[in-house]
């Protein structure tokens, strides 16, 4: 029970410090999850969001699922779940029952102009962490860059992106292993 | 009731097939919104600006804000849950499957292969968060200087070197 508080309580945090959509989780879940708690590790989180990209739903939520059931089973998954979302839904009734034209106001562009400058800083630091460990020898910056350039240049959808890239890594490490066993 | 029960379920659909992301529910929602009335696309496009500036996922945002429309707060709960829940049930599928096939080569060796495509779509996705912040009108015409220099917001610049300085030397 104090797990599933604790998983619920940390997820909260992380979603109410979330801003501008599950990406901009990523520093967060770094943060708190993997340097603070040891609850999963850099490739886990990795991992998790390839997955995201392809299952239906939000990556927010399908991280915190995939955390809290790692951790507690289908409980934790539930309670990570509502954490996570917990402060979103609490700010937009709170703005929809008392704020309109809440975006409008000059000091909130102001103040979110700031922090649109931190997410960035801040994703780049994350990305610099999570590419050391999953961007290594030839192979993965072959796949990094080629993703990274389609991403950029063309309007392929990230889904298609993952699942291709999936089924060339299933392939490819077939391949190898029969190498390996002949 | 009734209403609460079409709510549940229009989000349900949302959160089912809307894959990859938060700005993959936006089709779904205007979809929503022109079926049954309860928002206006300019709604939607107000939501979008609040979801940006609040924390908290779009799809979630605007199930809430959507619901809380149509009846009040029971509304905006039941159509957040309604929407994060066939992701809840897919994701602990699968979550239940990977840890049984941890083990297994071909499921590592895919994901050692899934993990840099997925730091490259961070990667894409972070450096159009810098592009809209660092170049908020675009770039300009002529020469470098004019294409760059002159329309950089120094002001985010200075701010974002700031916090590069302060996490690079206060650890």
């Amino acid at each position: 029970m104090k797990l599933l508080l604790d998983i619920f309580l940390t997820f909260a945090r992380i979603g109410l410090f979330t801003f501008g959509g599950g990406y901009a989780m990523l520093p967060m879940l770094e943060r708190e999850l993997v340097e603070k708690k040891h609850w999963v590790t850099e490739e886990d989180l990795a991992n998790y969001f390839a997955i995201g990209q392809c299952t239906p739903g939000i990556i927010a939520v399908n991280t915190a699922t995939f955390t809290g059931h790692k951790l507690k089973k289908i409980p934790g998954a539930i309670f990570a779940t509502l954490g996570v979302i917990f402060p979103s839904v609490v700010i937009i009734l709170f703005l929809a029952a008392f704020v309109t034209h809440f975006a409008e106001i000059e000091w909130v562009q102001h103040a979110f102009a700031g922090i649109r400058a931190c997410v960035c800083v801040l994703i780049f630091f994350s990305v610099l962490k999570l590419g050391k460990k999953s961007v290594k020898n030839l192979l993965t910056w072959g796949v990094f860059l080629v993703v990274l350039a389609l991403a950029m240049f063309t309007n392929l959808s990230t889904v298609l992106l993952v699942i291709a890239v999936g089924i060339f890594g299933v392939i490819f490490t077939a391949l190898k292993e029969r190498r390996k066993a002949q | 009731m009734m209403t609460i029960l079409r709510l549940c379920a229009e989000f349900f659909m949302t959160g089912l097939f809307a894959v990859g992301g938060g700005l993959a529910t936006l089709p779904f929602l205007y979809e929503i919104g022109e079926k049954t009335g309860w928002y206006t696309d300019t709604d939607v496009l107000d939501m979008l600006a609040i979801s940006e500036s609040t924390p908290g996922p779009i799809g979630v945002n605007m199930a809430t804000y959507a619901g809380y429309g149509v009846s009040g707060v029971p509304g905006g709960i039941c159509a957040t849950l309604a929407l994060v829940l066939p992701s809840v049930i897919i994701s602990v599928i699968i979550s239940g499957f990977l840890e049984k096939f941890k083990g297994n080569s071909l499921v590592q060796g895919t994901f050692g292969i899934l993990r840099p495509a997925s730091t490259a779509l961070i990667t894409a996705a972070g450096l159009g968060v810098a592009w809209k912040v660092f170049f908020p009108q675009g770039l300009g015409t002529g020469n470098l200087w004019n294409m760059l220099f002159a329309v950089i917001d120094y002001k985010a610049l200075i701010l974002a070197a700031v916090i590069v300085l302060v996490m690079t030397f206060w650890k």
